[in-house]
């Protein structure tokens, strides 16, 4: 059985029909003219050997082509394109399955940030006052390890709300180079966890090591291909309407490997992609149509999602703004606008623009996940733990994520009115009226130890202190604790013996022999 | 055979069963007797009332408050298994009064005239009732004349008084002097609770207590009790 995410019934959608057909009509348009201009050699000849118009634009050392992509070449990879999409895991129960056209939302990390923030609690004295002494929480910012990337994995198995995994730090070790980055990422994931691994690829060269190692993981080839432990992300369009030539081969490997891959696209609007709703919505749309349609060349029936990272420019300094509304009402509208083309969506949610755990944290990310959550993406990245952007990872704020959606899961349960339950209920109240007390507390109880009712907030502190961080903390603790289920060890073997550059600290029974 | 009669007893008040028809925690029960048949069960093999309060009643309560105050229990729990003591504590009252045991004492419980706030007061009733006191209950917005005539006539040992609003609480002291004017105060000792009201506020006309609620009045009427021993 795969996971069940949480269906939203009745999803939140801004725009009418006229207008996602508006958004719709003006993305043919612009893939049409201005077109998208292609560093990519390769995807240029697809596209002009299935139709496309495509003229030379540059010089010839950094040589580009715009690229004219007609209407029937979007629709027909449209029409390809699997409205299901099934991500597997090493645990099948984690495995995720994803129809366009069911808002069945699943909650996931993510996504890579350079700093790994530690946090540990110190007692303050209070001066007028020395007998009084508080624990306060200190945050200490450090650069991001593969040890780190395995803690991260093994609390998020842990996390129940938590569907898939996207690594949300990027591992600078000094023995990490970019020929051994993707393996061993791959691999302090899949060790640590047995959800579903998201992410993307650092090299190409890496690939066919890490669908190997995949391949060793799962079980062989046609396992890998029924139960794909492993997918990708690419941002192979840059803003505004460029293929990048690096990502846009590793979209072309990967679709011929046959791995579901998220297209991406994440423009700034006012920066790369214009201020406003309808321009960003047209722009970010026909990057990410461009993105599926090449997919579908390459490879008919390539498992695609539908990725969209839109974000609005902070004014004062230009970085994105994960925390202003308009972030929120993008997401929704590209939610939207994959559901119209039946197209399962990565969608976004949940970063923030604060450094720490605290207040403004809560509220910017609050008010986005639950915002994106109502609008029914299948492949939520709610970014657990995210700080600063996409700079900052911390294992606490995550833990504190978790509460969030376990409260939003909640709240999306159906309506309970059906005609046996006002049956029921009427009954209840002609009982209790005729009672001296008129209470009916005593009809609770049945509910009670039945997941039927919410519970309070599980970080609230004793009286009138808000002791919500020291709590989720001891909290994280008690998760980390727990065991994961690492890969078996004639695997684990196989996959040192046969996938090269995997960092022997990872190798958790070559740790315990040691001890 | 009469243990095992007190120890499931004992057992249906943890589980919060008054009859057989509730439902507990603990599924298997279902449609087994319930606190209320058990004690006409127990009465009819001749178990004392003594019995059946000490050992099933009480010490089944003593194990609910436990596991409240533990937060494994919520009130809904407290509150069944109050009720159900509170039903049986009916069936025993021709027994006691016919021996010499006595209840823990007479409540008399009502929120003040001009108030018709009784959610508190009413929980107050079913704990206090559930932790073996005879509760009367007159309702709200009980005029003083009344409350003063049932204290005189009925002779409880404590008088119960709620109020929610700030406008209602002054009555409070009010039913205190009056009380006092009929030469009633020092024979009945006068719990106050409800939100509008505070410890100080005890204090200032003259009432032997204020309940932050009915947990903490079981304490207040037990330790009034140990005082007088
Ligand atoms: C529910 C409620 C109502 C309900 C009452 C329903 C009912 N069946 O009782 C309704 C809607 C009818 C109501 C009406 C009004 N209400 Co009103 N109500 C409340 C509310 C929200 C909750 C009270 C409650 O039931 N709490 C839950 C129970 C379990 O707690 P409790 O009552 O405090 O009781 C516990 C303890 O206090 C203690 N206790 C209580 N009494 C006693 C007695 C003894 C002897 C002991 C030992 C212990 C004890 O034990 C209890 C159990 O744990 C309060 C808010 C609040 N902060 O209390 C306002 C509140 C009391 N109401 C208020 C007001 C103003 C009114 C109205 C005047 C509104 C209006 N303009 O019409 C009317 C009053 C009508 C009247 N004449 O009484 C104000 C009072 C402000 C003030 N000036 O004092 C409050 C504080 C709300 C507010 N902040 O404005 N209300």
């Amino acid at each position: 059985m795969p996971r069940e995410g949480i269906l939203v019934h009745t999803p939140y959608e801004r725009m009418t029909n006229e207008q996602v057909l508006q958004v719709h009509q003006a993305s043919i348009q612009i893939l049409n003219e201005p077109g998208l201009i292609s560093f990519n050699r390769e995807a240029t000849e697809i596209f002009h050997s299935n139709g496309a118009e495509v003229a030379s634009v540059s010089s010839s050392d950094n040589p580009c082509w715009l690229v004219k992509i007609p209407e029937e070449l979007v629709l027909h990879a449209l029409d390809s394109a699997p409205k299901t999409v099934k991500l597997g895991a090493r645990n099948k129960d984690n495995s995720l399955v994803m129809n366009g056209e069911e808002p069945r939302v699943f909650f996931v990390s993510g996504s890579e940030t350079n700093i790994w923030l530690d946090v540990d609690f110190q007692p303050y004295v209070k001066k007028s006052d020395p007998n009084i002494e508080v624990m306060v929480p200190e945050f200490h910012p450090r650069r991001g390890t593969v040890l780190d990337l395995c803690q991260a994995a093994h609390l998020c198995e842990h996390l129940e709300t938590l569907d898939a995994f996207i690594r949300p730090v990027n591992i600078q070790d000094k023995d990490i180079t970019e020929d051994n980055k993707d393996v061993n990422k791959f691999f302090a994931s899949l060790n640590n966890t047995t959800k579903h691994v998201m992410a993307g690829l650092t090299s190409l060269k890496q690939l066919d090591n890490v669908v190997n190692m995949a391949k060793l993981i799962a079980g062989g080839g046609e396992e890998l291909k029924e139960n794909p432990i492993i997918s990708f992300i690419t941002c192979l369009v840059k803003s505004p309407l460029q293929f990048v030539e690096d990502t846009t081969q590793t979209l072309i490997e990967i679709c011929r490997r046959g791995l579901p891959i998220v297209v991406s696209s994440s423009p700034q609007a006012g920066t790369t992609a214009p201020i406003k709703e309808g321009g960003i919505m047209a722009q970010i749309n026909a990057e990410v149509l461009a993105g599926v349609t090449l997919s579908q060349l390459v490879s008919k029936g390539t498992p695609v999602l539908y990725g969209s990272v839109p974000v609005r420019a902070r004014l004062d300094n230009l970085s994105d703004s994960y925390g202003a509304p308009e972030s929120s009402q993008y997401n929704i509208d590209c939610v939207q606008m994959a559901r119209f083309y039946k197209l399962p969506c990565y969608s976004t949610a949940g970063v923030c623009d604060t450094k720490t755990p605290g207040m403004q944290t809560s509220v910017e990310r609050l008010f986005s996940d639950i915002l994106v959550t109502l609008s029914g993406p299948q492949y939520l990245h709610c970014a657990y733990g995210l700080l600063d952007g996409n700079s900052t990872f911390c294992l606490l704020q995550a833990v504190l994520d978790d509460a969030h959606f376990q409260m939003i899961k909640f709240f999306l349960r159906p309506p309970r009115v059906s005609q046996a339950e006002i049956d029921d209920t009427l009954k209840q109240i002609r009982e209790v009226v005729a009672t001296p007390q008129k209470l009916y507390i005593r009809y609770i109880r049945p509910m009670l130890r039945s997941g039927q009712l919410s519970m309070p907030y599980p970080f609230e502190g004793d009286g009138e202190t808000d002791n919500v961080l020291a709590l989720a903390y001891e909290r994280m603790k008690q998760l980390l604790s727990q065991p994961v289920e690492h890969i078996d060890p004639a695997t684990t073997s196989r996959v040192f013996q046969e996938i090269p550059g995997i960092l022997s600290r990872l190798n958790v029974y070559e740790e315990r022999k040691e001890q | 055979m009469s243990e095992d009669i007190i120890a499931l007893l004992k057992e249906n008040v943890i589980q919060g069963r008054r009859t057989k028809d509730d439902e507990g925690i603990d599924e298997n029960m279902a449609g087994t007797p319930g606190v209320l048949e058990l004690t006409q069960l127990a009465l009819e093999k001749k178990i004392s009332a003594e019995t059946i309060i000490t050992q099933a009643l009480t010490a089944g309560m003593q194990v609910v408050g436990d596991k409240f105050t533990k937060k494994e229990y919520f009130i809904p729990d407290m509150l069944a298994s109050a009720e159900a003591v509170g039903g049986a504590m009916d069936i025993l009252k021709p027994y006691l009064e016919a021996s010499d045991v006595a209840t823990k004492g007479k409540f008399i419980i009502a929120t003040v005239k001009g108030d018709i706030h009784d959610i508190g007061k009413n929980i107050v009733s079913i704990l206090l009732k559930g932790a073996g006191y005879e509760v009367n209950d007159l309702g709200t917005d009980v005029p003083t004349e009344r409350i003063v005539g049932i204290v005189g006539e009925y002779k409880p040992d404590f008088l119960g008084l709620s109020a929610l609003l700030t406008t209602t609480m002054v009555v409070m002291g009010e039913i205190i002097e009056a009380l006092k004017e009929s030469g009633l105060r020092d024979k009945v000792k006068v719990l106050i609770g409800g939100a509008a009201v505070s410890d100080e506020y005890a204090q200032e006309i003259g009432a032997d207590a204020y309940c932050v609620d009915g947990f903490h009045a079981v304490k207040v009427l037990d330790a009034f009790k140990e005082e007088k021993a």
